[in-house]
């Protein structure tokens, strides 16, 4: 299925392990009922690395990625996270879940905690850090998405470009080694998606490794090291940013790409 | 009326008064139909007020401890409750050992008091409430230095208290498990949920208190048998539960995914998700239904009568039967609605300042 793949760019191996792979997913298939929603998913993802998936409107890409942790359960293939496979074991899937950290395009806060309390809910129950450490993790991580004056407030005081940088806060707390994106910024309101875009532009600089679906090009060319598109649950390119974009090799990429470029 | 005006640096008091007369008199005759309202409930008012204030306090009877002068006055005999106090309150509990209820009452008002402060809410309050009950339930029944007196001989506000708050404390997370059980995934879960919650929710509760008294002897061997207190405890705490559940299934349908989602993605465990992210939310939706089913609750408990408890309504009951009294129903009545009123108006207030408080809906 795959027309073209780019050079995997030389990640410099982390100090942790050895394995290079993050993410390989190989020959996975999903089925709604009986709508086949992920054909034959074949993607490795290496450390450090940053990948922008796009494709028309329920083409999967939300699916694809949720099945990373396990959000969606696949029903045939291999998905090794971190290395650790993704079976129907609950320790172990609680175990990926927490390594690998998720936005979403409606922010999914709790809106009954206020927002320091929303970064360190999940450091100290499931990582069980002390009070005072998570609340120390937090504020650093909400200067480093420039709001710290707005721990105490609740989310529905902040505006939609605020919320969602509490949301990508709020995943930095766990430590994540893998960050996964899902349309952050399609819910905003144009004015708000740069300082959403600049949070993670400056996470990709530090060497996080990054899915993200968008259909932000500008971001994609300036941080992705690959594009993935998908179209009808199928992996149809993948590419590198400068070239999906401006000589793409699928005729369905082209097609794509002339409808969200007019 | 007045005070609603803006204050203004230049109106003088009395200005402000006339302004506030003006406005009154618009108010109460301002079209026909105000007029004839007004006209209306001056009319009512002037007829049932006076003879109301005689019966209640003029020609009332208020300290005379004498049964006759209640039996020669044409007002109320207050001087009865006064006198009888301690049997409405306590019903036929022995009466040398009347102090005991009167502590365990003050003991779950002071609990109840202490309890509504967030400041208290911790994990020690549920120790701190445990280990009331093991004091309340000694001090209630005996044993260990104290004379024994057996269930059937508590009544009145103890009896009413300990239903109540037993049943509502217990059922109240019992219903939470009910709830989730009703959307678990677990098939074998979920039916087991929706049948007790059904059936509960299909028997009156006099029957299921019929069940627990009358019926459960039947089969069940003496030994193993409950006693009756304890029974209709039960059965008014499953009662109050499967309302309780249903009650809160509302409040977690309300919940959006997302919430979920979010907290799986964060490696959260089911029950961390459930305590720290849904329940929070899900309930703070339904309060003013909850306070609702609990308010019933706190009233459904006098039915406890009917089994042969002696609850308030029961001890005054008792207290009526007094030969030496002329019967003063409507007083007797009047004084244990007023209790039940201060708890059930207390919890209201209760549950109106848990409404209030806490961060503003997103
Ligand atoms: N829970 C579900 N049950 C049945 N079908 C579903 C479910 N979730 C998604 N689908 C279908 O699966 C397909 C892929 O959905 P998905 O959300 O992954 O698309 P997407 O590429 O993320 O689209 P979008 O850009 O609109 O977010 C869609 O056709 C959708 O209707
Ligand atoms: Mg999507």
């Amino acid at each position: 299925m795959l027309t073209s793949v780019s050079a995997i760019r030389h990640v410099p191996s982390l100090p942790m392990t050895n394995d290079p792979t993050a993410v390989e997913m190989v020959g996975v298939n999903k089925w709604y009922g009986t709508f086949h929603v992920l054909k034959n998913i074949d993607l490795t993802i290496q450390r450090g690395e940053k990948l922008v998936i796009c494709g028309p409107s329920g083409s999967g890409k939300s699916t694809m990625i949720r099945c990373i942790n396990r959000l969606e359960e696949h029903q045939q293939g291999r998905i090794v996270v971190d290395g650790i496979e993704l079976t129907g074991d609950l320790k172990k899937i609680n175990e990926i879940r927490r390594d690998v950290g998720m936005v979403f395009q409606h922010f999914n806060l709790f809106p009954h905690l206020t927002v320091l309390e929303n970064l360190t809910l999940a450091p100290i129950w499931v990582r069980k850090m002390r009070r005072k450490e998570a609340e120390q993790v937090a504020m650093h991580y909400l200067d480093r998405v420039k709001i710290p004056d707005q721990a105490h407030k609740c989310p529905g005081q902040l505006s939609g470009g605020q919320q969602q940088r509490v949301a990508i806060a709020r995943s930095l707390c766990m430590s994540p080694k893998i960050m996964l994106f899902d349309e952050p910024t399609s819910a905003l309101d144009p004015e708000m998606v740069k300082e959403v875009l600049d949070t993670m532009v400056s996470l990709a600089e530090e060497g996080m490794t990054m899915l993200c679906v968008s259909h932000e090009m500008g971001f994609a060319r300036q941080v992705a090291d690959r594009v993935v598109f998908m179209d009808q649950g199928e992996i149809v390119e993948i590419n590198t940013p400068a070239e999906f974009f401006s000589s793409p090799h699928h005729e369905r990429s082209k097609l794509f790409l002339a409808q969200i470029l007019h | 009326m007045a005070m609603s005006l803006p204050m203004s640096s230049e109106a003088t008091p009395g200005h402000f008064r006339f302004i506030g007369l003006r406005r009154l008199a618009k108010l109460l005759f301002g079209t026909p139909l105000n007029a004839a309202l007004t006209l209306l409930f001056g009319a009512l008012l002037v007829v049932t007020v006076p003879p109301m204030l005689r019966w209640l306090v003029i020609d009332a009877v208020l300290f005379d401890p004498d049964p006759n002068a209640c039996r020669a006055a044409t007002g109320a005999c207050w001087s009865f409750i006064y006198a009888k106090s301690g049997q409405l309150l306590f019903g036929i509990y022995p009466f040398d050992e009347r102090w005991r209820p009167a502590i365990v009452c003050l003991l779950i008002l002071a609990l109840l008091g202490w309890s509504v402060r967030p400041a208290s809410w911790t994990s020690r309050l549920l120790a701190l409430w445990v280990a009331a009950f093991a004091l309340i339930f000694w001090l209630m029944g005996g044993g260990f230095g104290l004379a024994e007196v057996p269930t059937s001989s508590w009544g009145g506000l103890p009896v009413t208290l300990i239903l109540t708050v037993v049943a509502i404390g217990i059922a109240f997370p019992v219903g939470i498990l009910l709830a989730l059980a009703r959307r678990s995934t677990l098939p074998a879960v979920r039916v087991g949920a929706v049948v007790l919650i059904e059936s509960v929710r299909g028997l009156p509760l006099l029957s299921i208190l019929f069940v627990a008294s009358i019926m459960m002897p039947l089969f069940l061997p003496e030994a193993l048998l409950p006693d009756k207190f304890v029974r209709a405890l039960v059965a008014l705490t499953i009662f109050a539960a499967a309302y309780l559940a249903e009650v809160i299934r509302g409040g977690l349908q309300a919940i959006p995914n997302g919430q979920y989602e979010a907290a799986a993605a964060l490696g959260l465990p089911f029950w961390h998700t459930q305590r720290l992210v849904i329940l929070p939310q899900a309930i703070r939706v339904v309060i003013p239904a909850l306070a609702n089913t609990i308010i019933v609750m706190i009233k459904n408990t006098s039915l406890v009568l009917v089994i042969g408890l002696f609850d308030l309504i029961s001890s005054g009951k008792a207290a009526l039967a007094d030969p030496e009294w002329p019967s003063p129903a409507a007083e007797t009545f009047l004084f244990i609605g007023a209790i039940f009123f201060a708890l059930s108006f207390s919890f209201a207030r209760f549950a109106d300042f848990l409404e209030r408080r806490g961060p503003a809906a997103h």
